[in-house]
């Protein structure tokens, strides 16, 4: 029934053999030497400084929604970076492989990489960033905020949570394995039939591509059950769905998008991995196979996914700007409507990406005017986004420049799509860089929403803010290098420039591709200034302590706690009143106000059982790479086992007692009180009222309440 | 329309410490349907590949479900795993009584005629096997067979949980858990007989009848 594999394999190793490392190439053995040594000092360190025991009991086997957010965000920034790397690899092969004179090393007739390699690190590059960069960082914002501005205790299912991120880690092991051990796909990102057959790629690079892809479909499948559950049921008293932050609204449009569409790529993959495995014939050339099956199964998820990632980063920015204009938000129920607008239309335009298949005039017109419709929700953001700003008090801060810069970015890449949603334009610039600009356009939006987002909750989080210098010394450097890369990307791309170049033939082209290095290591001087960032804020992190509100204009209920905020999130769940319910308190002096009363509050336990199946999850797609039978049974059954174990046992929780609960609380609001110290502009009285979204309402503000009294 | 439907904030209830917490069962039910959304999906989409690939062209001159296809044979299939569920609803009246023997008996009943639907199935594969049908044979039969096994498949694992709740409930009797993962479970098992039913009335009778 199984498919013969050329090349050597047993049934003890599958295809594993040593010459599967590739320990004689030029790029590859000195960065394993790096890494072996790098995991074995940072292995050492921990051991050293004995935080073994904390790291297992307080991150690893952590059910807490935070802590989960903040190593989903870890693990995104790490695969950002890998992904950067990937990205400065392929411009450096195209700037240097220009033209027949010039040199190759390595192996490579042009330039420094060869083909076959070059097709590897662009394959991995556009995985990693959409869906191992881009993805864990929205989910990782999602976790830590939609719990909070929904005013619950945790998202609804605390460990599902756990296995969602841990499986995701096994994504990203088994891609970052794939450096060292065998190859990786050369098929692209989304990959193409014929060539993805067993056939045409041989290798193990398929298979990893695979069952990658697999494993961060499960991941996220589970966070997005947790998260539209979490919202749909976890709400606190008195928030309606009129009430909802636009942030959690976009959470939840995003995640039926998420719940609706992965399952479309699980059975993608699954079908080209019956291939591959098994010899079927879905997506061969002959044999009554269909080639633009595939095509269309994957963008009928791809297209979908674009959107998932979107819209979490446009309701980023929707929290960004009311905070920093001081206004609400102009629009919200148009805001609403128009995410679900995109959420809805997004699935009836995959055919875009393909109109060169030839469809015909009809289906080719019904795609090209559905895109084109995407533009009438997206517009009415972007209308919305500025109506807030206009007439508000705008602080420029980092984060509100970050997001500035999204808004402009967010118009080009829509443009630039609509473009390309005309098939006679299409025609023409498809699989040009032109799209690779249009798209790189629409991602960066995310990535500058998240840069802003860094910023804004950070504070939260931690307890602390970012160095505003060195910060907007990054959006700048970054804003640069944007401009100096994809300007003559969209430029190439009308000259023809077509994707995926190892070798660029046309000489003409030499000043755009060199400009283009230019950009990326403008970038890299970004990248050091988020490193100075991280290291001259966690420097002066007593400096740039925070209280809860630690901006004074912030709106939804997650600055209504303390900051870094309390493994039990609320002492008492909060009774909402107002939509922007902080922003109402305030505007009524009664932010400040603390409960009176505590009462017993029940906790889930912390447990290893996720960890344990993620790192199985990751053996388990190891092996299916590596054709090694035996090993994929075992961890399949020792998943299920784990599974049924966890289920007998259960999870009996842990109360905090109201004693408990009022001591740590008191604690806190002393914490509190010594950073307001130092603080002058802390708190309600930062905002002028002028500028609320309140005036003209007849309110008289409460007296001030006990635990506030000394700076008011 | 928000700062005017919002209470006196002299007034307002500020904190809330009468709320206790949530509906555990449902909202792990809910959960679960969410779940059982994708789970649909997933089906649609194997539905889709197959509809693609029934063409006569898809078959490559080899055989076509015309050929292959026993609709009589795949009818005691539907009502094995009909019964079944009517088996396991059974079993779960016998729930709201907290009658633990009638669920067991539900539950075995459920159980067995679960284990008929997958034998008769997994004999029926052989035998196409026999006849030379597999997913090696052309595209039209790689979707025939992946989307058939695909719902055994569910079927597996649905037999098997089905085994670890009577484990549960005999071991624990009925907790908030055994309860509500026996009504995930009955919406798991009937999801699976509801997505039959489009296998066997688009795949099997159309198929025979194409
Ligand atoms: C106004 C909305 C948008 C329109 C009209 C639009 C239109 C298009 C079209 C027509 C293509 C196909 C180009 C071709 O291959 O010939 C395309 C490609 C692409 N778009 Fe967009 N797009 C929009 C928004 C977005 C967003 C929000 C994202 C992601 C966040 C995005 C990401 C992509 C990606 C990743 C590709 C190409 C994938 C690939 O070929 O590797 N687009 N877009
Ligand atoms: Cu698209």
């Amino acid at each position: 029934m199984l498919v013969q594999v050329p090349g050597g394999w047993n049934p003890l190793l599958g295809r594993l053999a040593i010459d599967q490392i590739p320990y004689t190439n030029p790029i590859l053995a000195p960065l394993f030497v790096a890494v072996v040594i790098g995991g074995i000092i940072l292995l050492g360190l921990i051991t050293y400084y004995q935080k073994w025991g904390y790291l297992w009991k307080e991150w690893l086997t952590t059910v807490d929604h935070k802590k989960l957010g903040v190593m989903y965000i870890i693990l995104g920034l790490v695969m950002l970076f890998r992904g950067f790397i990937d990205g400065l690899m392929i411009r450096t092969q195209q700037v240097w492989a220009n033209g027949p004179q010039s040199s190759g090393v390595f192996g490579a007739v042009h330039g420094y990489l060869t083909p076959f390699h070059f097709g590897q690190v662009y394959s991995a590059h556009g995985l990693i960033m959409i869906l191992l960069a881009a993805t864990p960082l929205l989910v990782g914002f999602m976790n830590i905020i939609v719990p909070l501005q929904v005013g619950a205790r945790d998202m609804a299912y605390p460990y599902l949570n756990a296995l969602g991120l841990w499986i995701t880690a096994a994504a990203v092991a088994l891609i970052m394995i794939s450096l060292f051990v065998g190859d990786f796909a050369h098929n692209g990102w989304f990959g193409y039939a014929p060539i993805f057959e067993l056939q045409y790629s041989p290798g193990v690079g398929v298979d990893y591509w695979i069952w990658t892809l697999e494993l961060t479909a499960l991941g996220t499948t589970l966070g997005g059950i947790n998260l539209i559950a979490t919202i749909v049921k976890m709400r606190a008293p008195g928030m309606t769905w009129f009430r909802l932050p636009i942030f959690t609204w976009a959470s939840l449009s995003a995640n039926i998008i998420a719940l609706t569409s992965f399952p479309a790529l699980q059975v993608a993959l699954f079908l080209v991995a019956c291939d591959r495995y098994f010899g079927s014939h879905f997506f061969t050339a002959g044999f009554g196979g269909n080639l633009m099956l595939y095509t269309n199964l994957f963008w009928l998820w791809g297209h979908p996914e674009v959107y998932f990632v979107i819209l979490p980063a446009f309701g980023m920015m929707s929290e960004i700007f009311p905070a920093f204009s001081e206004k609400p938000l102009f629009g919200y129920i148009t805001m609403v409507a128009a995410s679900f607008a995109i959420a809805g239309v997004s699935w009836l335009v995959w055919l875009h990406h393909f109109f060169t298949m030839g469809a015909g005039p009809e289906v080719n017109s019904f795609f090209s005017v559905a895109t084109m419709l995407v533009g009438i929700p997206t517009g009415v953001k972007v209308f919305n986004w500025a109506f807030t700003m206009y007439r508000g008090r705008i602080t420029y801060t980092a984060a509100m420049l970050w997001a500035i810069g999204a808004l402009f970015l967010l118009l080009v890449g829509g443009l630039t799509g609509m473009m390309l949603a005309i098939p006679a334009i299409n025609y023409m610039v498809h699989n040009s860089v032109f799209v690779i600009a249009h798209f790189h356009s629409m991602l960066l939006v995310i990535v500058y929403a998240i840069f802003g987002s860094v910023l804004f909750w950070f504070p939260k989080v931690f307890g602390f803010k970012l160095d505003e210098f060195w910060a907007k010394t990054m959006f700048w450097l970054f804003s640069a290098g944007t401009v100096l890369v994809f300007v003559p990307m969209y430029m190439l791309g009308f000259m023809g420039q077509t994707r995926r170049l190892d070798y660029v033939f046309n000489t003409a082209w030499h000043p755009y591709l060199v400009t283009e290095e230019i950009g990326i290591a403008v970038y890299c001087l970004s990248v050091a200034a988020f490193f100075v960032l991280l290291y001259v804020s966690i420097r002066d992190r007593v400096k740039n302590r925070v209280g809860q509100d630690a901006w004074g204009t912030s709106r939804s209920l997650e600055w209504l706690t303390h900051s870094p905020v309390p493994f039990y999130n609320f002492a008492v769940t909060p009774h909402v009143n107002a939509r922007d319910e902080l922003a109402w308190r305030r505007h009524n002096g009664i932010n400040e106000a603390q409960p009176t009363q505590y009462v017993d509050i029940h906790m889930p336990n912390n447990t290893g059982v996720a960890i344990y199946i993620g790192a199985l999850t990751f053996v388990l797609g190891f092996a299916l790479t590596w054709r090694v039978w035996w090993l994929c049974l075992l961890s399949l059954v020792a998943i299920i086992v784990l599974m049924i174990v966890r289920s007998w046992r259960g999870d009996p929780g842990y109360i905090i007692t109201a004693a408990e609960l009022e001591k740590m609380e008191r604690e806190a609001m002393q914490r509190q009180q010594q950073v307001e110290g130092h603080l002058p502009h802390h708190g309600g009285h930062a905002v002028p009222s002028g500028a609320m979204a309140y005036e003209g309402q007849k309110v008289s503000p409460l007296g001030t309440p006990p635990s506030s009294g000394d700076h008011h | 329309m928000s700062a005017h439907d919002s209470p006196d904030p002299s007034k307002a209830v500020l904190w809330d410490t009468h709320h206790h917490g949530h509906d555990v069962i449902s909202t792990r039910s809910f959960g679960y349907f969410l779940y059982l959304l994708s789970d649909g999906m997933l089906f649609a989409t194997l539905f889709a590949a197959y509809g693609v690939l029934s063409y006569s062209h898809s078959y490559f001159n080899g055989p076509t479900p015309a050929d292959f296809v026993h609709p009589w044979y795949t009818f005691t299939q539907t009502v094995a795993l009909f019964l079944s569920v009517l088996a396991y609803g059974m079993g779960m009246s016998a729930v709201k009584k907290g009658n633990k023997a009638g669920l067991m008996n539900g539950l075995i009943a459920a159980f067995v005629l679960g284990v008929i639907f997958l034998g008769l199935d997994i004999h029926d594969m052989m035998d196409l096997a026999a006849h030379g049908v597999t997913v090696q044979t052309s595209g039209g039969a790689s979707a025939f067979i992946v989307l058939t096994q695909v719902h055994a498949a569910h079927i597996f694992f649905g037999l098997l949980w089905i085994l670890v709740m009577m484990a549960q409930v005999a071991g624990k009797g009925f907790t908030t858990d055994t309860v509500g993962r026996l009504l995930s479970l009955r919406m798991f098992w009937h999801l699976q007989a509801i997505i039959w039913v489009f296998v066997f009335v688009f795949v099997y009778l159309w198929g025979y009848m194409s």
